[in-house]
């Protein structure tokens, strides 16, 4: 609208334009082409999403020759800011001598941010590709050690995605 | 002989309200499944061979759902409403001819179920019943909303009830008569030898103008102002539930499959198919081939309503007024004082 109230056009619109019905034919064929061409769905339960290395998924321990690489340090818990992971620490024959024997993800609170990977100075915490993620209780959404640990060989890409990229 | 004829007609009404509601369900799915490719999608694909059944696990669904009638609401037209509706869907069709005549058990049976001799002028008072249906429902429910999705529809198809009745005027001119079954007759004819005669070809401005017309009356996009999800969360059907917002849902389809049966009577050669005639198929084979023409065409028709659908966005309230009043209006009249003028001067 102008200052006087009138309305400025910029461009008008030309004769057939304001005729209106050439332009529905012009819609009407891009609505025609646009049914035949190739679909974006997921058929999901059938055919599964496989997300890409940089994807952030579940949190997951290392494990790695059968035992784990966390040595219990503790920063993940402290960094975490949903309050979702607490570790207890003991100790062990092992070289690195500290492990965790105890080590909790409530995953009804994890936001999947990656604070706790990032922060980790072995590298013994990484985030999955998984992220069917389905509790039917409270208590079923907190994961446990055995839950947690992933052989190494599944987290390879992202391992490798992190050297690059981190 | 009478009860013979009662008979005849209640079979020739259970079969066409039979088909009207199995088409319905066809019909949803399709619009669904159309919808759907249009955005790239696939739609219901997994109840049934290709989700076809999908539509009946709606149905289910709806019949299982508890019927809510909100606490101030007017009961007797909460429930009189969806009535209405369906009732007017379903009886527009009376008058529309499905097919020439059909030999059976000796008998000639008129595949249409009244040929009354004003078809048209009953096609028009009984659709514009349909706004009391909407209007009621909208009232009744005592939502701001839906009263406001009520009133939207009845100013509405006040406003295009005038234009849509003038351009069939212009078919009116040029076929001399107001019977449907005749019309379609005259439509049987070929222009310059090849050409049929379709209304479509003889009165394209009337076509054009009756179409736009019969959007608005079936309340499809884009000009489904009642409903309008956005603004008025769902319209008149907002407060109704289970097997009476069924029914709303049913009268839409239903009008929707009737309007394009009027389309197709009026303005594309109704049951005919140009040509066939010359083929030499014996007479009941014929009068088969034109009742699947009557169905194809329908469908074709349909099929347009629902791509035009995910075409034109919405018009704005305004904007429907003035295209109403100020285009169509004035358009359809010209169209049939031009019809009268070429008339004159043909004869």
């Amino acid at each position: 609208m102008g200052s006087n109230g009138k309305i400025i056009r910029k461009k008008d619109l030309n004769f057939w334009q304001r005729m209106y019905i050439p332009e529905i034919a012009k819609g009407l064929r891009l609505t025609i082409t646009q049914m035949f061409k190739p679909k974006v769905t997921y058929q999901y339960p059938d055919e599964k999403f496989v997300p890409p290395p940089s994807f952030r998924g579940r949190p997951v321990l290392v494990e790695e020759q059968g035992v784990e690489r966390c040595v219990a340090c503790g920063l993940c818990s402290r960094v975490c800011p949903a309050l979702a992971i607490e570790v207890q620490a003991s100790e062990t024959e092992l070289e690195k001598e500290r492990y965790p024997i105890k080590f909790e993800i409530n995953m009804v609170r994890c936001i999947f941010c990656g604070f706790c990977e990032e922060v980790c100075p072995e590298e013994a915490i990484v985030m999955s590709n998984e992220y069917e993620l389905v509790f039917t209780s409270q208590e079923e959404a907190i994961f446990g050690k055995e839950k947690l640990l992933t052989p190494i060989e599944k987290l390879r890409p992202r391992l490798e995605w992190l050297k690059n990229n981190r | 002989m009478a009860t013979e004829i009662v008979l005849i007609s209640l079979l020739k009404i259970l079969v066409v309200v039979l088909t009207i509601l199995t088409c319905v369900v066809f019909l949803v799915y399709i619009e669904r499944r159309v919808s759907a490719f249009v955005q790239n999608r696939v739609g219901p694909n997994r109840t049934g061979p290709y989700g076809l059944l999908q539509t009946v696990a709606d149905v289910v669904k709806l019949l299982m759902k508890e019927d809510i009638v909100p606490r101030n609401a007017y009961k007797a037209i909460h429930d009189l409403a969806p009535i209405i509706s369906i009732g007017v869907a379903l009886s527009t069709f009376a008058v529309i001819p499905i097919g020439d005549t059909i030999e059976l058990f000796g008998r000639q049976i008129k595949l249409i179920i009244a040929d009354v001799n004003v078809g048209i002028l009953y096609i028009l008072a009984i659709t514009s019943l349909g706004v009391y249906g909407i209007t009621l429902a909208g009232w009744s429910s005592n939502n701001k909303y839906s009263l406001l999705g009520g009133l939207r529809s009845s100013a509405q198809l006040i406003s295009y009830e005038l234009s849509m009745g003038l351009s069939i005027v212009g078919v009116l001119m040029v076929s001399g008569t107001l019977q449907l079954d005749k019309i379609v007759q005259h439509q049987t004819t070929y222009l310059f030898g090849w050409l049929p005669a379709w209304n479509m070809f003889l009165q394209p401005i009337g076509f054009i103008t009756f179409v736009t017309a019969a959007f608005a009356e079936t309340n499809r996009l884009p000009f489904d102002l009642p409903e309008a999800e956005p603004e008025l969360v769902g319209g008149y059907h907002t407060e109704y539930t289970g097997l009476k917002f069924g029914l709303f849902f049913l009268a839409e389809y239903a009008n929707m499959i009737t309007a394009s049966a009027v389309i197709t009577t009026l303005f594309l050669g109704g049951w005919h198919l140009p040509y066939v005639e010359y083929v030499g198929l014996s007479s009941f084979i014929l009068s088969l081939v034109y009742v699947g023409t009557f169905c194809v065409k329908v469908a074709a028709v349909m099929m347009f309503f629902i791509i035009i659908r995910w075409t034109l966005p919405r018009f704005r309230y305004d904007q429907l007024m003035n295209l109403g009043w100020k285009l169509m209006l004035p358009i359809t009249i010209i169209n049939v004082l031009l019809t009268g003028i070429v008339l004159l001067i043909l004869h």
